[in-house]
Formats: C-alpha cells, structure tokens, sequence
C-alpha cells in the first residue's frame, strides 16, 4: 500500500498538524518509503497468533469507586492543573470561540 | 583532594558517607564542569546548579547530625528532560512544550531525591525521545564528547534518544544520569559513548510524571559509568507505584549486593540472526571477545535462534508511532505548553496551527505513519498484524531462554557516527536500533557496557538480554564482561 498527496493531506488533518502543500508534497515519498519497508511483516504467518495486550503478564488494579479513595491518584487540584495553561480564566480552560 | 568529578556514584556516595569529602564539593565539581562544557556539548536545556547544592547541603547536614543517610546520599545527577520536575521546565526537547513547568514530580525523580541525589540539571533528548542521534531536539544538537581519531573535528552523534544524558556522563559532567528506553534509547547512546545503561523489565519503574511516548514500550532506567553504579541507582529508581497502572507489584531486589561476575553454571545464548549480512568487522570482534570473556568467567555458549528478528524493527515502526499518535494527542494548545492562535481562528484551526509550529519533523513524520496505520480500512492490515509480529518476537526469547540464562549480542551494528550523515535517511538511522528493538518489543531487561574502542577510536557497547524480571542476571553478566573489558578509555577533552 502506499499514500499520495491526498491521502497524507487526509491523515494529517486527522492528526491536527497544519501542512503546506510543499510539506504535504515532500512527506509523499518519506511516508512511502517505511510504509514499503513495514510491508514486509505481511509475509509473516501468524495464524492462530492473538495480538500482542501486555508484554509482561499483570492484572489491572481498581480503587474504590469514591471520591480521593487513594489520595495519591485522587483528585482536587483544580489550580495545579490550570497552572501550565496557555489561556485560563475562573477556573477554567479558555479556548477560542466555537461557533458552527 | 583528588578530583571528585572522576569519581562514580558508589565512590561518591561512600566518599560522602567516610566524609573524604562533603557533598557540596561534590554538586560544586560537577556544577563547574556542567557549566564548563554547555556551549560545545549542549547536554543540558536547563541547567540547576542551585538544587544540587541545596540537596548536597541537606546531605552534609544529615551526617552532621548523625541521620541515616540515603542510597544515592551526595550523588547529584542529570535527569533527562522526559521526567516531569517539580517547577523546572520540563519539555521532552520540543518546542510544543516549551516554558510547561509541572506542578508535580515523576515517581521515578521523586524516589532518586528521596534517596539523596541532588538535580544538575534537565538534560537534552530526542524531541519526543524520537530519534536515535540526538538531532531532533528543538534545543539543538548534543554533541558527543568523542573524537574520531583520524585528525578530522567532526562533531559526532551521541546516540538517542537519551543523547544528552550519555555525552554529560562520558564527559565527567554528571557521575551518573536518568534515561528511558522504547526502542533503545538508553542501551543504544550509552554504546556510542563508552558508558554502561540498562533498562529494566518493563514495569519495573514508574512511568508516572515520564512524557509518554509509546505507553506499552517506555522505561526509565539508569546510564552511569559502570555496572556497580547502575546496579545502584535502578535500585533507587524502581517499585511499585500506584499512579502507574502497568507498574509492577514486586518487591526491588537487592541488585547491588548481588553483584558477581562469576559465570559458572550460566549458560549465553548467541542468537545467530544477530550475526547480520555485512555487520561491521570491528562490531563482529567485539562480540567474539564477549563470548570469550563470558567462557572465561565459566559461562557455556550456547547458539540460539530468535527467528523473528528481523521482523522486530518494521514492527516497532508501526506500533511505536501508533501508541504515538494517540499519546501525543493531548499536545492541543489548551491544557499547557504552546498556542498558536491564527487571527480569526476558530478551535480546529487552533489545534493544527499549534501542532504544526510545535512539533518537529520527525515527531510529524511518526504522528502521520501513526494516524495512517490506526485509521479505517489500514488497522488490522498494519496494527493488528504487527502486535501478532509482536508475540512471535516474545515467544522467541521465551523459546531461547529455555536454553540459556541470557542472551549476549552487540549493542548496535555500528559504532557511532557523524552529526549530519544519516539525516537525510529516516530508514538508514532507524536500523541503527536493529539489535535494541527486539527486547524492547518484549518487555525484557537489557543492558549495554563497555567493550572497547573500534579502529577509528570510538566505543563499542555489547548488550546482555535477560529473562523478565532478571535484572541480576544481566548485571552480573555486565559485571563479568565489564572486569575482563578493562574498559579505561574516555574522550580526551577538548571542549
């Protein structure tokens, strides 16, 4: 399989990255060039194989379905998450006007 | 007083706690020489010569009044700017983050202060830990201290991602400094500049406060001189963490006392499809002198096959840049980091513009192979496949260590090479991971020590994989290859 200027001005809106059409143009044959080499692992047979989920076998833990049942992954850092944000006004994220 | 700054983290730290000399001498040699090398080597973003000596006085305060002191007490060292630091810009080498300054600390620098090590600085990577020459930093390139010694002056790669932290310690600037690891990060710059790294079992540390790059593949580990003192630090760095939901739940061996590089009753497995077509000559000796060294400390040699091997590298570039792709989705111009906000923009434009001026080439180029092999009618052509690729490459280390107790190849196919040569080929530089891929894909402990110069006077790593959760294992193989090696070169210095 291989991409063409349409394709790879498809995925990088889907990806959220604003390209030129000179870097859309010049991504072409990059993007070709390891998706020809991944082909390769087409050759493999991997009948009867399952996908790989978790390289060293672990279950998945809970916690308690409470508020801060564990205060080291609870909540209640309201400011310490808006701290880093480009834009933030009373206790919210701000983001420029949505209208459709 | 001889200088400290040849010293290494368990020197360091029984020096401090003999009182042959304080901490703070220690954070101030290490400071001047950080500071000394920043303009040529560019190993630091930011450097932090105030927190090392204040977690230095703290130290010298604590034997003063007689305290128990911690396993890394007075060792201050570099932290590779993927870790998240409590009010010290953290930005993973990309401009997207850029100024983002955590209002937490990660698992892992938490449990090294805890310890007694104190913070030289953020050191440089990667962008995104992507890449394997250290090229991709928004905050320029790192610089190997090493020369080749053909009288030329060109400035050489460092490996990568973890870039910064192998040139600072190769260059006297940290005893010692954090790496991770996806696809070789720290086994694969720790062979090109002469030095020792080892990635743990995945799970073995926390990933929590570390900039994820590929979630199921990422692992913080040590890069320090010497087997002894990664030994030590992984120590320091693993255990469970409950803000990691693929944290191990296992009690931390006691590595360093464990130490022994006697072999007897050990067997080696030499996988045969490491023996690639034109692996370089010099590479091919050192790995011969390895075995020799291993039979030496009473090791049997057994061949095995890892038939997959050569399936691990194109399998790893698609799953390390789907995870990536997905991961790297947060980076929106809301939460932290960089806006960019065209005039008129409405969110959407807002999202690609800032993506657009934030991330680099190479991080572009994964996102995209990422966006492509997840999408609509390519998943189960492209992802699917290569996670089955991906338990055929375990199965074969499962069926391997059947025979053996761990598995000795080389680091990387080639030692290291020129800032500049091999950008213009993403493929070229990805298959300098070609030997480090296939643990990495399998979750196993692997590590790189030193074995010696090549004919142009640059190091050579020989990597030792052991079986999950048998970090002993290859450390004492590390240990036993490292004692024969007498691995004494370092750059000279010329920065």
């Amino acid at each position: 399989m291989s991409v063409d200027t349409a394709t790879v001005a498809k995925i990088a809106a889907l990806a959220r990255i604003k390209l030129t059409e000179a870097e859309v143009a010049g991504m072409v044959p990059e993007l070709n060039g390891i998706l020809a080499w991944v082909e390769q692992l087409g050759e493999v047979d991997v009948t009867g194989v399952e996908p790989m989920t978790a390289v060293i076998a672990n279950t998945l833990r809970l916690r308690e379905d409470v508020v801060n049942a564990d205060p080291l992954t609870g909540g209640g850092m309201r400011d310490a998450v808006l701290a880093n944000a480009p834009a933030a006004e009373h206790g919210f994220f701000g983001v420029p006007k949505v209208i459709e | 007083m001889s200088d400290v700054t040849e010293l290494g983290v368990a020197a360091i730290r029984d020096g401090v706690a003999k009182g042959e000399f304080t901490a703070v001498e220690v954070a101030q040699g290490f400071n001047a020489n950080v500071a000394a090398a920043q303009i040529a080597l560019n190993a630091f973003i930011v450097a932090t010569p105030e927190a090392a000596l204040g977690a230095a006085q703290k130290v010298d305060e604590a034997r003063a009044a007689g305290q128990p002191l911690g396993k890394m007490a007075g060792v201050p060292i570099g932290m590779k700017d993927l870790f998240a630091t409590k009010g010290v810009q953290t930005t993973a080498a990309s401009h997207i983050l850029e100024g983002f300054t955590p209002q937490y600390e990660s698992s892992v620098s938490q449990k090294l202060w805890d310890a007694g090590a104190g913070m030289l600085g953020k050191l440089n990577l990667d962008q995104f830990a992507m890449g394997s020459s250290n090229e991709t930093s928004y905050f320029g390139n790192v610089i190997s201290p090493w020369k080749r010694k053909d009288g030329g002056n060109a400035a050489m790669a460092p490996g990568g991602s973890s870039g910064g932290s192998s040139a600072a310690v190769a260059a006297r600037l940290c005893p010692a400094a954090t790496g991770t690891d996806t696809g070789g990060s720290i086994r694969q710059p720790a062979a090109f500049t002469g030095i020792s790294g080892i990635k743990p079992t995945y799970g073995r540390c926390s990933r929590w406060g570390i900039v994820a790059f590929a979630s199921s593949l990422d692992q913080a580990g040590p890069m320090a001189r010497d087997v002894r003192d990664c030994a030590i630090m992984l120590e320091v760095m693993s255990g469970f963490d409950p803000k990691d939901s693929t944290s191990l739940d296992l009690p931390v061996p006691a590595w360093e006392a464990a130490l022994s590089g006697d072999m007897r009753g050990k067997k080696v497995g030499i996988p045969r499809e490491y023996r690639v077509d034109g692996l370089d000559g010099d590479v091919a000796k050192s790995w011969d002198q390895g075995i020799a060294w291993l039979k030496d400390a009473g090791a049997e040699i057994v061949d095995i096959s890892l038939p997959h091997t050569k399936y691990a590298l194109p399998a790893y570039y698609i799953i390390a840049p789907a995870e990536a792709s997905s991961n790297l989705a947060r980076y929106d111009g809301v939460r932290y980091g960089l806006r960019d906000l065209p005039d008129g923009a409405g969110l959407q434009d807002m999202y690609a513009a800032t993506r657009s001026a934030g991330f680099g080439a190479e991080v572009k180029r994964r996102i995209l192979i990422g966006t492509y092999v997840l999408s609509a009618g390519y998943y189960d052509a492209y992802y699917t496949q290569a996670q089955k690729v991906r338990t055929l490459i375990a199965r074969d280390f499962d069926e391997a260590f059947r025979l053996c107790d761990v598995i000795l190849a080389p680091t990387t196919p080639t030692a290291s090479f020129g800032l500049g040569e091999m950008v213009s080929d993403p493929l070229a530089m990805y298959l300098n991971d070609v030997f480090a891929v296939p643990a990495s894909l399998a979750g196993l402990p692997a590590m790189s020590v030193p074995a010696g110069l090549n004919r142009e006077g640059l190091p050579l790593g020989l990597q030792i994989i052991g079986k999950a959760f048998d970090e002993q294992g290859v450390l004492n193989a590390g240990l036993a290859i490292e004692s024969r090696a007498g691995f004494t070169a370092k750059p000279e210095r010329w920065w």
